[in-house]
């Protein structure tokens, strides 16, 4: 039911800026890139160091070991021991962790405003000076292992997810999961964990982003004094992974657990990511998937799926990520309603696709979607370190601090017309994996 | 889970000295309450509500009513049917949250300053007038039992009610809160329509906001909000009482790795010794690497990816309550060194330097919560539900800083108790005993 609120009542969001927060770029002669977003309402700061590598820029046969180094990193540098950083961090009142992906490595604090200059000068003193001990990384590595058994080997649905990937990337090192397969990563050495450390943590391979209580010529003075001795990397690789061939036939995989409670359906298509410069296809894609299956209620898949007279979905999913190096993927997923089956599903979710590539673009609902689009640029500002977290990965994939201020601007400006261009040259069979998660069979 | 979750995000209450000062405590023409603080930074304003009670409110023999209820609300309200309710929503961009737990129903709500007033007047439908469309209520249901049938067979849901189950039997806080497959699927709309009237009042309702709005607009929306809700509550039940044998409960499960819950009873929030408690808990069992369980399990063995405990205080009942997970093979080295974690808190108590690190980590820590509406909307409302006043925040580091190494080392002593603590362990550990 198409629902049209009257002119007077839609929203206007006129005093939104594209730039609603204050922020301010620059380069270390050393090449550290820096990034500092304003927010004075409170007197804290998130301190993250980007480096441009993670698990995608690893060695064949070495899955793992950017996340491996990830968890080193807190175990000692050459003035300081093991769990140091941490306690540091935490006697001041602070939290401090990491994460890895698929593009970069990131290590972030959050502390007191006036804590930040400590925090520089730790994460400048790991970025050259680590010291590992043997005892220390074999222990790691079983850490690194248990952290595996539960994220992954403990969940089916997590299991299934790293064969679905596998199975869509044929050449690109995305195939790999970010925490390694299990085999490699029991034979990761201290050696290969320094080797990755060296041949990428450079003060020219990362970016420090400061959101914040802070003043921009503060942090510049205190990043060149802890930052700015570090010699840069000349032996830096170039980032050129192998790539994608065309894809030419679909995949298809049925994974079977006996703890699968809940079937469903999920597929990915190979999909182009986010360009320095060129980002309307991109955010066409990012529009098409809140079009498809962003909303619980109102999406398309939702309300083909979901709702009327015999509704063949409890519920539907579409996502879609462009910020990545090399092409991301547009992803679908069904979970059936009782008594549906997984193919009766997929073949309804193809009949919504089919049906929307031939109906078009709801311009209401296009609409709205762009009005939240809009809103929340407001709402992001309440949380500046979710705000440095979208400028570290869009600058550690290769984009700018102006793609990420035009990224609003580029998601405004998709036309229906773009939505159905992108989605039917991104959803071509030929180039996905469609997956169906179940239960054993049991033999009667 | 929902318990643990709840009791956690309640129990990391806490504001800064600086915003201390700017809490208001707003009551409405109507006369309800509400803290507020003001912001006019961004222009739009973060409010949360609690209905105390929760799903401890299901009536006898409709377990998950209100948990079902609850997540209804959005699907259809006065005029609107549930597209037409989330088409309005989005149009006007705002952001609604429903969601229950065993001690309260929460509705969080960002609304833009441009439009606050007819984002009010939608969540007021919700609120106030939700239809329990049939329709709607079997569609939600069918999510709710794929939610309850995957939880069954999910080690840490397996874990986590098995625990409650075993601490607090047939209260609700020791079953499920969603319900069961068979109670969810007897389910009545006229059920929903009665427990809604039963569960969401004027005189259950806690509310906080922060954000883009005055005391007087905020009075006003008070009113409109909350004003037609009925006048009062159906009573919680009575406290819940700790049954759980000390004793290992181990549930087989197929997986590589078992997921390991533990606990005790605990301590009310308002307990005189509850701050000494507190940081003997962070010492033990906080998220810091220093933390006892932390370190003797990851850091010195690698027996895990993560161990942890926490006091968990909730309206009808207080315990600790801890976990982990490690591969099948190791989980009886790790089980063993809790318990001698546990014995040894006990017997010894904390360390001088321990106890000066667990202060400055969690005196410096206190003002960083404070970092945005949102978060704000949800300290202050808490704070309300734990019966704490209104200059708590003010006064909350001076209690930490006071605590000596004798009171912590006393009240360790008397919560921490090898002999009441009890294991589940879902998965297939070697060499464990179970009694």
């Amino acid at each position: 039911m198409p629902h049209r609120l009257p002119a007077a009542l839609a929203l206007c969001l006129c005093a939104t800026p594209a730039l609603a927060q204050d922020v301010t770029e620059f380069r270390l002669d050393n090449g550290l890139d820096i990034v500092v977003i304003e927010d004075h309402r409170a007197p804290v700061v998130t301190s993250m160091v980007w480096y441009r590598t993670g698990s995608a820029d690893e060695k064949t046969g070495e899955s793992g070991v950017a996340h491996f180094l990830e968890h080193l990193m807190f175990q000692g540098t050459a003035t300081t021991e093991p769990g140091d950083f941490a306690a540091t961090v935490s006697a001041l009142g602070g939290s401090n962790n990491a994460f890895t992906s698929y593009d970069y490595t990131a290590y972030y604090e959050r502390v007191a405003a006036d804590k930040l200059d400590l925090m520089l000068s730790m994460e400048a003193d790991r970025m050259v000076n680590l010291d590992l001990s043997q005892p220390i990384v074999d222990n790691e590595r079983n850490v690194i292992l248990e952290e595996r058994s539960q994220r992954t080997d403990s969940n089916p649905q997590a299991q299934f997810q790293e064969q679905m990937n596998a199975a869509q990337y044929m050449n690109s090192p995305y195939r790999r999961p970010v925490i390694g397969w299990r085999a490699e990563m029991e034979a990761l050495s201290r050696e290969d964990a320094l080797d990755h450390y060296r041949t990428f943590y450079a003060p020219n391979n990362a970016i420090l982003v400061v959101a914040g209580d802070v003043e921009p010529d503060a942090v510049r003075a205190m990043a060149e004094e802890h930052f700015g001795p570090l010699k840069p990397s000349d032996t830096l690789p170039p980032r050129a992974r192998p790539q994608e061939p065309p894809q030419l036939a679909e995949r298809r995989l049925t994974f079977h657990d006996e703890r699968v409670a809940q079937p469903y359906v999920t597929r990915s298509y190979l999909a182009p990511e986010r360009n320095a410069g060129d980002q309307s296809e991109a955010a066409a894609l990012a529009v098409l998937a809140a079009l498809l299956g962003g909303d619980p209620t109102t999406s398309v898949l939702a309300q083909k799926m979901q709702f009327g007279e015999n509704p063949t979905a409890i519920y539907t999913m579409a996502g879609y990520d462009g910020t990545s190096v090399d092409p991301s993927t547009f992803t679908l997923g069904v979970v059936p309603a009782d008594g549906v089956t997984l193919q009766e599903a997929e073949d309804a979710m193809d009949k919504v696709l089919a049906d929307f590539l031939k109906d078009g673009v709801d311009a209401a609902q296009l609409d709205r979607i762009k009005t939240q689009l809009r809103a929340s640029d407001i709402y992001n500002r309440d949380d500046s370190g979710g705000l440095a977290n979208e400028y570290g990965a869009a600058l550690a994939v290769g984009l700018t601090v102006q793609d990420v201020q035009d990224w609003p601007r580029a998601l405004q400006d998709v036309t229906a017309e773009q939505v159905l261009a992108a989605a039917r040259k991104v959803l071509d069979r030929r180039q996905s994996v469609t997956g169906w998660l179940e239960q054993e069979e049991t033999t009667p | 889970m929902k318990i643990l979750r709840t009791t956690a995000a309640l129990i990391a209450l806490a504001l800064p000295a600086h915003a201390a000062t700017d809490i208001h405590e707003v009551t409405s023409p109507g006369g309800i309450t509400a803290w507020l603080v003001e912001d006019h930074n961004i222009p739009f304003t973060a409010l949360e509500l609690r209905f105390r009670g929760g799903t401890a409110l299901d009536p006898e023999g409709q377990r998950g009513a209100v948990n079902l209820m609850t997540a209804t609300l959005e699907e259809g309200a006065g005029d609107l049917d549930a597209q037409g309710f989330a088409q309005a929503r989005d149009a006007l961009a705002a952001r609604f949250g429903f969601d229950s737990s065993a001690d309260a129903i929460a509705v969080s709500a960002q609304m833009l300053t441009e439009n606050r007033d007819q984002a009010v007047d939608l969540l007021r439908s919700a609120l106030v007038d939700p239809t329990f469309d049939p329709n709607a209520v079997n569609r939600v249901r069918g999510q709710v039992l794929s939610n309850l049938a995957s939880a069954a067979q999910d080690p840490e849901s397996i874990a986590a009610l098995t625990f409650q189950h075993d601490a607090y039997g047939d209260h609700p806080y020791g079953t499920d809160s969603s319900g069961t497959l068979d109670s969810v699927k007897a389910l009545t709309p006229e059920q929903l329509a009665a427990v809604h009237k039963a569960a969401m009042a004027r005189d259950n309702v806690y509310v906080a906001a922060a954000g883009d709005i005055t005391p007087e607009q905020l009075g006003a929306l008070l009113d409109t909000l909350l004003g037609d809700l009925p006048a009062t509550a159906t009573a919680p039940p009575g406290a819940a009482t700790w049954q759980a044998d000390r004793g290992t409960h181990v549930v087989d499960f197929p997986t590589p790795q078992a997921v390991v819950r533990f606990g005790q009873p605990g301590l009310d929030v308002q307990d005189p010794d509850f701050m000494a408690a507190f940081v003997a808990n962070e010492i033990l069992g906080g998220g810091r690497f220093t933390a006892r369980l932390m370190d003797e399990l990851r850091s010195k063995r690698g027996l895990t990816y993560g161990a942890y405990s926490q006091l968990a205080t909730m309206d009808l009942a207080d315990f600790v309550a801890g976990q982990f997970a490690s591969d099948n093979d190791k989980t009886a080295e790790a089980v063993g060194l809790v318990r001698d974690q546990w014995a040894k808190i006990a017997k010894d108590g904390v360390t001088q330097p321990e106890l000066d690190a667990a202060k400055t980590y969690l005196t410096g820590a206190y003002p960083l919560r404070f970092d945005g509406n949102g978060p704000i909307a949800s300290i202050l409302v808490g704070m309300q539900m734990q019966g704490f006043p209104i200059d708590y925040p003010k006064n909350r580091n001076a209690l930490i800083e006071a605590l000596t190494l004798d009171d912590v080392n006393r009240v360790a002593a008397e919560l921490y108790d090898p002999a009441k603590l009890h294991f589940v362990v879902v998965g297939r550990p070697t060499g464990l005993d179970a009694h």
